[in-house]
């Protein structure tokens, strides 16, 4: 075969292919050569060195360990692995709770780490008293349950869901020195499992004149927010599991409406009424809290999808260099438009650039993983990550952002604090000589 | 009760079990009525459309907003608790960080609906209709968006011309 005779002879560059050491991503499918390459340049030969320490059994190998516990939790060495919440001491508001991205790896966000917004505390729902009611312009209303929606056929599919606040603090018009959890962390990806609305439209029967529908919370807010038919016969899903198990409640337990790639607030949680109705509600949160003051005094209203974005979070803020020598760069890249197609990695501030390897499964409106490997020389650069989706879509440079968005006048102060919504440009860490990380602008 | 036979469920299936291309749905859904959503069936569109009956004045909403409201939202809505939202600000929103007030809406039934859905914090759905007109009426007047002594009812209420009604673009109207 050809490919496999390329790959033979053409082996993976060592020699970086953009500024201040990005090498070619190719270099990742051939390991041994990457790794005789970093023993070459790190400190790994000290391993055998004459300062070490013989082998000896620890503690944890010389005797039984506990007993297995019916839901297992991760390691107490791993206590720091936490959400971030907006209000530690349960200040009597809402609460946010942000994935620590720069903590985890891959694309699937577990089930405790997965973001949640409640804008009046969790409600405890009896599942088997909850009801969804489809009603309003439809030929039949009807009556849903969870038992009746778990014997319907079901789809498993993989989604990110974001606060369309996401990223918010990045408006600020000097950069927030805060984690990628802080500044990003209001976004998650998981295996949603469900019922496609369609399926129950289809059964209440759509009257001609609904244009738009809205889904109700069982909350104590009764949060809702209206959502074109068109996008509820398109990719919408009544989800109850999520990553294989009940929905947690922080993200809608027993059920919520999955709008695949639109803001987060419109995916309603502990859904119990969904009307189809011939305009849309101008609800709280469509007309208020999730509508765009942009720098010309107009607004944005029904700014529905999460746009093209990728993050690094390997290595970010909050992380420190150990020395020159070889690292991975890796990142996140999502769209609500579909699948990722390209991402781009800098080392030197947007100079020069080199495309990163990304890992499949590449799905449409889900996390991507992307990976870059990097030596780095010791000097101070400054890292970005830029994502492309199959429909042409790209993140903006940050001053394109600035030049449509807008920023604030004054520094935001509070990184939980949201100046606006839907920011999607490009993020920059800067690396010191000491292999420090700040957040820039670049 | 909703219940009715399951036959009727299945006919309603194969009338109209067309849009997503299996030959049958489950139809596992049982029937309900509108009158017996009545208790859920509490939004109000911008038209009007879902206004109960009933009517109330600024200085009626004056009284039960001190009673019920302001702790959270601030005497005369401005000065809210730590983490609570001020209900008067400018009615420019001239820059990307402007806080977003009642005035920022584009039409008046988005504060009756949000009021009669969420509030009070602690102890929401409880407002009669008459106090939803009334704390309505008040804010409103508050904002100097209607006069003091306007009456808020099911025909006043959509009528409200907001300030920054005709400030909104749609992002994408290809989307809807």
């Amino acid at each position: 075969m050809n490919i496999r005779k390329c790959r033979k002879t053409e082996a993976p560059p060592l020699e970086p292919i953009a500024g201040n050491g990005l090498l070619d991503r190719r270099a990742l499918l051939g390991r041994g050569i990457v790794f005789a390459g970093a023993m070459g340049t790190g400190a790994a030969g000290s391993l055998t060195g004459a300062g070490a320490e013989p082998i000896k059994n620890d503690p944890w190998s010389l005797e039984m360990g506990s007993v297995v516990p019916a839901y297992q939790v991760p390691s107490r060495f791993e206590k720091d692995v936490v959400r971030t919440r907006s209000n530690p001491n349960n200040e009597f508001r809402n609460s946010h709770a942000r994935t620590p991205h720069h903590l985890l790896q891959g694309t699937i966000t577990p089930n405790g780490l997965f973001f949640s917004i409640s804008h009046s505390g969790l409600p405890d729902i009896d599942p088997a008293q909850h009801k969804l009611i489809i009603h309003g312009l439809v030929k039949q209303p009807m009556v849903y349950t969870v038992e009746s929606l778990s014997r319907y056929p079901m789809v498993s599919r993989m989604h990110f869901v974001e606060c369309a606040g996401n990223s918010a603090p990045m408006f600020s018009n000097e950069p927030v020195q805060a984690t990628a959890q802080a500044l990003h962390g209001l976004c998650s990806n998981a295996e949603w499992t469900g019922v496609p609305l369609s399926i129950l439209l289809d059964e209440v029967g759509i009257d001609p004149r609904a244009k738009w529908l809205f889904g109700e919370g069982a909350d104590s807010l009764g949060l809702h927010r209206s959502v074109p038919i068109k996008k509820a016969l398109d990719d919408a899903m009544i989800a109850l599991y999520q990553n294989g198990e009940r929905i947690q409640p922080g993200n809608g337990y027993p059920m919520r409406l999955l709008l695949p790639g639109y803001q987060g607030n419109m995916n309603i949680k502990h859904v119990r009424r969904i009307k189809l109705i011939d305009q849309p509600a101008m609800s709280f949160y469509e007309a208020k809290t999730y509508s765009q003051i942009l720098p010309d005094g107009k607004m944005w209203l029904f700014h529905f999808t999460m746009e093209v974005k990728s993050f690094i979070t390997q290595p970010s803020f909050g992380h420190s260099l150990k020395g020159p020598g070889f690292y991975e760069i890796s990142g996140i890249a999502y769209s609500g438009n579909g699948r990722i197609s390209k991402v781009m990695v800098s080392a030197d501030g947007g100079k020069s650039w080199a495309q990163a390897a990304l890992q499949a499964p590449v799905l449409p409106k889900a996390f991507t993983r992307f990976r870059m490997p990097w030596r780095w020389d010791g000097q101070p650069i400054v890292l970005q990550s830029r994502a492309w989706d199959e429909s042409g879509a790209v993140q903006p440079l940050r001053a394109e952002f600035v030049a449509a968005r807008g920023q604030t006048e004054k520094p935001v102060t509070n990184p939980l604090g949201f100046p606006n919504q839907h920011y999607n440009s490009i993020t920059s860490w800067g690396i010191d000589s000491s292999g420090g990380i700040k957040h820039v602008y670049a | 009760m909703y219940m009715r036979n399951s036959l009727f469920v299945l006919s309603l299936t194969f009338a109209f079990g067309t849009g997503t291309g299996l030959a049958e749905t489950p139809g596992l859904g049982q029937p309900i009525s509108e009158a017996d959503i009545t208790a859920w069936n509490i939004e109000v569109l911008p038209d009007g459309t879902g206004l109960p009956a009933g009517s109330g004045t600024a200085k009626q909403g004056a009284a039960i907003y001190s009673q019920k409201c302001a702790m959270c939202h601030g005497e005369n809505g401005v000065n809210p608790a730590p983490g609570m939202l001020p209900l008067v600000g400018p009615a420019k929103f001239d820059k990307i960080d402007t806080m977003k007030t009642v005035p920022y809406y584009k039409y008046a039934t988005t504060l009756f609906d949000v009021m009669r859905r969420s509030m009070p914090y602690q102890m929401p759905k409880t407002l009669s209709n008459d106090e939803l007109y009334a704390l309505s009426a008040y804010i409103l007047s508050l904002n100097k968006i209607i006069g003091e002594n306007d009456v808020m009812d099911a025909k006043t209420l959509p009528q409200v011309k907001m300030p920054n009604r005709d400030n909104f673009i749609i992002w994408d109207p290809s989307k809807i």
